[in-house]
């Protein structure tokens, strides 16, 4: 039972400092490896080198959902099993997936403006995609306003799933909503399938950006426990002198 | 069943007697609806088109504004640990004081919403419409609402974080709420679906709202 000897702080942070270096060199290297096969990548027919901004934007959108879906296993750790990492892992991964929406955003709207012509289109993914980041940002604001750790955690969780329920949903009407107000000038059609020597350098950044959130979840997950350890240190001087 | 409606029955009375807070969310929805022209100009054609949309996204600030004393009165005086501690599911009692505050505040909105239709330049029938789908999509409003205010019940600014909160999440509503309306005006023949979805999105508000809603304040108060 993996999971339950995790559950103590103490051993979490004696394995993932073994485990951190490794995880940093592997994401460095195939980080480097990725963008390096990004930038031998043939550019495209239709829209140059701009087609390159792809190889940090997909990855990027994949994780922005990716991350409320980790955050949604830990929500149900949180409620079902009250593990004790869980709040932790909750926590520490909403400023992360806020920062790989808000960088899918960006490079979405660098890319949008030589291509669509625009930097922000009312397009049913761009919509959602921003839907998505408010939530974010709501739920590190209920993080925030929260002072004791587990009820914050409490709270957040519920947030959580009530979010992993409406996301489709909200995906789901932004779709239709789009499709019924505007032509789908910008959707484009299917198109033949990727081509390999575009393919094999996005799987390698989609696996280096996960690593990437892998590493980062590790590091501020420790960093977490060890806040708590000190405020809980302070708490005890404070009353010890008191 | 008697303690629920012994539930709703305080809740009305309170909503009654004390400062008269249904009339605030409609004055609140009336002011809205007068500064969109402001904004604008006095462009008669222009509110007649856009006038479903003015009237829903009144009636959504409106809706939210009174959504923070859900919880909160209840919580101040100790009435709110009592409700959690009784014998009636918890769940149960969220949907009584949803539906308590959902005919205080929400039914006046839609009572409103075919004189405001006037000040918009909108025909009658294209108001009753919108009140319509207000009818139908304003307790999806109060249900979802319900979970951002159990959430911030705890909270001391829990204001702003309330509306943050629910904002984003009453998208679906006010998406297929403004649909069926301007359907209804445009083309009266795809008003069926949108009104479907909308009906279909209060229902499922209906089950999840309540047990959210239940599941924080267990969570937040022990």
């Amino acid at each position: 039972m993996a999971l339950i000897d995790l559950a103590n702080p103490t051993r979490f942070l004696a394995l993932t400092a073994r485990l951190l270096p490794w995880l940093i060199g592997v994401t460095a290297l195939l980080m480097l490896a990725g963008l390096q096969q990004a930038y031998m990548a043939p550019d495209d027919y239709q829209q140059g080198a701009t087609v390159k901004i792809m190889f940090v934007h997909v990855p990027n959108a994949w994780l922005s959902m990716f991350v409320w879906i980790v955050m949604t296993a830990a929500a149900l750790g949180t409620l079902v099993w009250r593990h004790p990492l869980a709040d932790v892992a909750a926590k520490a991964a909403a400023p992360l997936g806020a920062a790989f929406t808000f960088v899918a955003l960006v490079t979405g709207s660098l890319w949008g403006r030589p291509t669509w012509g625009t930097y922000w289109e009312w397009d049913a993914r761009m919509t959602s995609v921003l839907i998505l980041f408010l939530m974010y940002l709501g739920l590190i604001a209920l993080w925030r306003a929260v002072e004791d750790p587990s009820r914050a955690a409490r709270a957040a969780a519920i947030l959580t799933l009530v979010g992993a329920i409406n996301i489709p949903i909200i995906k789901f009407s932004v779709d239709w909503w789009n499709t019924l107000h505007q032509p789908a000038s910008l959707i484009r059609s299917g198109g033949a399938a990727i081509h390999p020597t575009i393919l094999i350098p996005l799987l390698i950044m989609a696996l280096a950006f996960s690593l990437l959130f892998l590493t980062l979840h590790l590091a501020a997950m420790r960093n977490e426990i060890l806040r708590r350890r000190v405020r809980t240190l302070q708490m005890m001087q404070a009353a010890g002198r008191a | 069943m008697t303690a629920l409606g012994a539930l709703i029955r305080r809740d009305l009375l309170i909503a009654i007697r004390a400062g008269g807070g249904a009339l605030i969310g409609v004055l609140f929805f009336l002011t809205v609806v007068v500064l969109i022209p402001f904004a604008i100009g006095p462009d008669l054609p222009l509110l007649k088109r856009i006038g479903p949309s003015i009237l829903w996204l009144g009636a959504m600030l409106a809706s939210l504004l009174t959504l923070e004393r859900l919880f909160t009165a209840d919580q101040d005086d100790g009435s709110l640990d009592l409700l959690i501690m009784s014998r009636t599911p918890l769940e149960l009692t969220c949907v009584a004081k949803a539906l308590a505050h959902w005919i205080a505040s929400g039914l006046p909105l839609v009572v409103a919403t075919p004189l405001f239709g006037l000040l918009l330049n909108l025909e009658p029938k294209e108001s009753l419409t919108v009140a319509l789908t207000l009818l139908v999509g304003t307790p999806a409003l109060t249900l979802t609402g319900m979970i951002g205010a159990a959430l911030a019940v705890t909270l001391r600014r829990g204001g702003l974080l309330l509306a943050v909160l629910v904002l984003p999440l009453s998208i679906p509503v006010l998406i297929f709420g403004v649909a069926a309306s301007n359907a209804a005006a445009l083309e009266p023949s795809s008003f069926g679906t949108p009104f479907s979805i909308l009906c279909a999105i209060t229902l499922t508000t209906l089950v999840i709202g309540p047990v959210a809603a239940a599941a924080s304040l267990r969570e937040g108060l022990d």
